[in-house]
């Protein structure tokens, strides 16, 4: 019984953990596939968590929160969009600009705003998205195993964590049942067949990053505005290259890339709970070594152990007509 | 030869062209690509556009489909001029393309393919059902059969063409271009193809085939036009021309088209292989067991369709590849190091791809001219490269290899694709090496440009070299040669002279129905 609320537990918090980078892996995943390298997650979800906190405290509303974080996750979309679709600059390039900027341009308008060292203020619960109990929960919470299950594991977490897995078998249906998918995967693998075929390369590529902003968005959100009451400097600490890693891991495909995600988020409420613990035989183990271990994961998963990940063909090729 | 079931354009000549094109003119910069150029294409009829590379083919073809604008001109389709400012636009006015480089996804289904870009609704079903009707349809109606779930980039390159086909004749195609399409072809593929735009033209569809290729023209076409240098210079009559009479047109001289030579006066041994075995990267074998020996003042040509073993086999004697078992021995002498030693000996190499492993494209034509044999002492001054050295030595190679401009600090990647390969021939042969392996020498190249490096390979074969030629293209094989070895998974299929070999039994070797057969199968299904 301990052992089994203890796994409870962990899962419940993997499932918190992961939703940011499930979001985040499903942005890059439509950014990707259309053949834009987007290593500027981690900017948008920053940003986006700061702008959802700021206008959630000067509003008193969540909703104007998640507004303003998909907001300007798109406008950071679109600037990547302008340079690297329109100007064919190099992606990578203007993936990491972004992220330098927004990481300087929130603890600078974070400071000037709210005069509190780049944090924006605590926010009250109805500023927030809170829990939502589902109907029974309470009752079942003492029935062995499935008030464990029901209450603890799928009850009491906020609306974008359900959203966020929800969104996993939507992307897959776009992906892959849609005309929207197969021109978004058409021009990520062989933009020239495309664009031969009628299909508006520039077009549909700008249109995947406005998915890619959007959802970004949510998952920055979602930082500042569910897991935490408010923006604090640093506060995706990688989450944006991780979900990047779980999408290279996951093959750029939607299913696989949602269990990296959940693999690295298992990981991360390991780390949690192991912080301070004795464990046997190895003692109390170093909070450092135990934080480090989803990066280590990262570097060790894309080292080797996946074997090959071809990704889409055409990913960080600006598309020339008539090269 | 010529197929005489159908009606000619004879029964069609009522009514307005299929396509017309007025006055198209057309210049990138200091380039004149098209001049004032003129077409009429009649309704029904297979219409051959023939000309060198860089004679305005292509460009014309992509003013038709929309990837270029006209600075000038009119496109006229069934009598109505039309605005093709994009594909979409040609796709409109009933104009499909198959492009000499398939416009295909790789990694999408055949379906998928077909479907992309006319999808018909946001949703995938309906259209998915829609095409695979269609596809069945258009299958009896025209021998396209394909698999219509298979991937793509699985299937071997005709089965490929037929999906761009399809792909043009879902969206409603009335005219159909095709851009060289049997370069990657085999002889039975090719005629299958052949087959199908007749089959096509039964049905009233009209077809513009672009091609170097003057047999084909003369096999499959009702009217020809040439180009030279961005003018359209001759109209024909299939029927009232003559391949010399249109190689001349293209060229805008007299071509020999057959390459002449004496027979072969063939001394000793130089280039001797023993139950050579490869394999590739993965272990896969390649080629098993090929024995075969070249003699001094000999061509031994070796003939397949591409992907049976000749690549390999070229790389393994050149040393670019090891050997997984056998012998090869240069003048008598086993070989055992790599390929610089090989060199050193007089093994010189030709490759099969002069972009990707002939030449470094971004260097000057000198430094390209010079490669693998840079640390020549006539090269070398106080232990640095002699530039000027180099430079009056690449000049000189140059002249002598018609390689035009002769300007040896042109960076390579200017040259025509012709001039690049006597670059690489000039580097090669100028030597003097004892044995030359050549492969493709004249693949993209331009019939002026393959006469003479024709011409060059024979003077040297006189000169009493053994020369191992490999070559896709049967006429090149059949033309140089003077033994025929084909190549078919992996194993030597066959051995014809020179004098005994025709284009229908060297066709049967290479799809591995010749008497040796059952074995290179075998050999095949083992690998």
């Amino acid at each position: 019984m301990e052992s089994l609320t203890l796994l409870v537990l962990v899962l419940d918090s993997t499932l918190r953990l992961s939703a940011p980078l499930v979001l985040a892996a499903l942005a890059g995943l439509f950014s990707e596939r259309s053949g834009i390298i987007d290593i500027g997650l981690e900017g948008k979800m920053r940003g986006a968590a700061f702008a959802a906190a700021a206008v959630a405290a000067v509003s008193g509303s969540p909703w104007a929160g998640l507004a303003a974080g998909i907001g300007t996750s798109v406008l950071l979309a679109m600037v990547h969009g302008y340079a690297c679709i329109t100007h064919r600059g190099d992606q990578v390039v203007s993936g990491l600009a972004l992220n330098i900027l927004v990481s300087g341009l929130t603890a600078v308008l974070g400071i000037a705003w709210f005069a509190q060292g780049g944090r924006t203020p605590q926010l009250p619960g109805e500023a927030r998205f809170l829990p939502l109990e589902w109907p029974g929960a309470a009752a079942l919470r003492d029935v062995p195993v499935l008030g464990a299950l029901y209450g603890e594991l799928l009850s009491g977490h906020n609306l974008i964590v359900y959203l966020a897995f929800l969104a996993v078998p939507a992307v897959a249906w776009v992906l892959y049942r849609t005309r929207f998918g197969l021109r978004l995967r058409a021009v990520g693998e062989n933009p020239e067949s495309a664009d031969t075929a009628g299909v508006p390369v520039v077009g549909q590529r700008y249109r995947a990053l406005l998915c890619t902003g959007v959802a970004c968005g949510v998952a920055g959100t979602y930082l500042s505005l569910a897991q935490s009451a408010g923006f604090i400097n640093d506060m995706t600490a990688g989450k944006g290259y991780i979900a990047l890693a779980a999408l290279i891991f996951g093959k750029w495909r939607p299913v696989p890339a949602m269990l990296a995600c959940l693999l690295f988020g298992f990981l991360d409420a390991v780390a949690i709970r192991l912080q301070g613990a004795d464990l046997p035989v190895i003692g109390e183990v170093p909070v450092q070594l135990v934080q480090a271990l989803p990066y280590v994961l990262t570097v060790v998963l894309l080292a080797g152990f996946i074997g090959r990940a071809v990704p889409p063909r055409a990913l960080g090729v600006p598309y020339v007509k008539e090269g | 030869m010529r197929d005489r079931e159908e009606p000619l354009e004879t029964t069609r000549e009522a009514g307005a062209p299929a396509v017309e094109l007025r006055g198209i003119d057309k210049r990138f910069g200091a380039v004149h690509a098209s001049r004032d150029v003129s077409l009429a294409v009649a309704p029904g009829t297979i219409h051959g556009i023939v000309g060198e590379n860089g004679a305005g083919k292509s460009t014309l073809m992509s003013i038709l489909y929309g990837f270029y604008r006209a600075d000038r001109g009119d496109i006229r389709i069934a009598g109505r001029t039309v605005e093709i400012a994009g594909s979409e636009d040609a796709i409109a006015a009933g104009i499909g393309m198959v492009h000499q480089h398939f416009m295909l996804v790789d990694t999408f289904t055949v379906v998928e393919n077909v479907i992309l870009g006319a999808e018909g609704g946001s949703l995938l079903a309906s259209g998915t059902a829609r095409a695979r009707g269609e596809l069945e349809r258009l299958a009896r109606e025209y021998a396209l059969e394909v698999p219509p779930d298979a991937r793509v980039g699985d299937l071997p390159v005709g089965l490929q063409q037929r999906v761009e086909i399809l792909k043009a004749l879902y969206r409603g195609a009335d005219i159909l271009i095709l851009d060289e399409p049997t370069g990657t072809l085999m002889p039975q593929e090719a005629d299958h193809l052949f087959r199908i735009l007749r089959r096509l033209r039964a049905q009233g569809k009209t077809v513009i085939l672009i091609t170097h290729k003057l047999r084909e023209i003369m096999a499959a076409t009702d009217r020809v036009s040439v180009m030279r240098g961005g003018r359209m210079v001759a109209h024909r009559d299939t029927a009232a021309t003559t391949v010399a009479e249109l190689a001349e047109l293209m060229v805008g001289r007299r071509v020999l088209l057959q390459v002449e030579k004496g027979p072969a006066r063939p001394g000793p041994e130089l280039l001797a292989v023993e139950r050579l075995s490869v394999r590739d990267e993965r272990g896969a074998s390649r080629v098993r067991d090929v024995s075969f020996n070249v003699r001094a003042g000999e061509i031994v040509g070796i003939a397949g369709v591409a992907g049976n073993g000749q690549g390999e086999l070229l790389e393994a004697l050149a040393g670019l590849h090891p050997a997984a078992g056998g012998r090869i021995l240069l003048a008598g002498e086993p070989v055992s190091s790599g390929g610089p030693h090989r060199r050193r000996r007089g093994l010189a190499h030709v490759p099969e791809d002069r972009r990707r492993m002939g030449l470094v494209l971004p260097f000057e034509a000198r430094e390209s001219a010079i490669l693998g044999y840079h640390d020549d002492v006539r090269y070398r001054r106080a232990g640095l490269l002699d530039w000027d050295a180099v430079s009056r030595d690449t000049e000189a190679k140059m002249i002598s290899f018609d390689v035009r401009p002769a300007d040896p600090r042109r960076i390579t990647a200017a040259f025509s694709g012709g001039n690049q390969q006597k670059l690489v021939l000039a580097r090669e042969i100028e030597r003097d090496p004892l044995v030359l392996l050549v492969g493709q020498p004249t693949r993209g190249v331009d019939i002026g440009a393959i006469e003479f490096i024709h011409r060059r390979l024979v003077a040297m074969r006189d000169a009493g070299k053994a020369i191992l030629l490999v070559s896709s293209e049967l006429d090149e094989i059949m033309g140089l040669s003077d033994r025929i070895l084909v190549m078919f998974g992996g194993v030597v299929a066959g051995e014809l002279p020179a004098d005994r070999a025709t284009e229908r039994a060297l066709g049967l070797l290479m799809a591995g129905a010749g008497p040796g057969a059952g074995a290179a199968n075998e050999a095949r299904r083992a690998s």
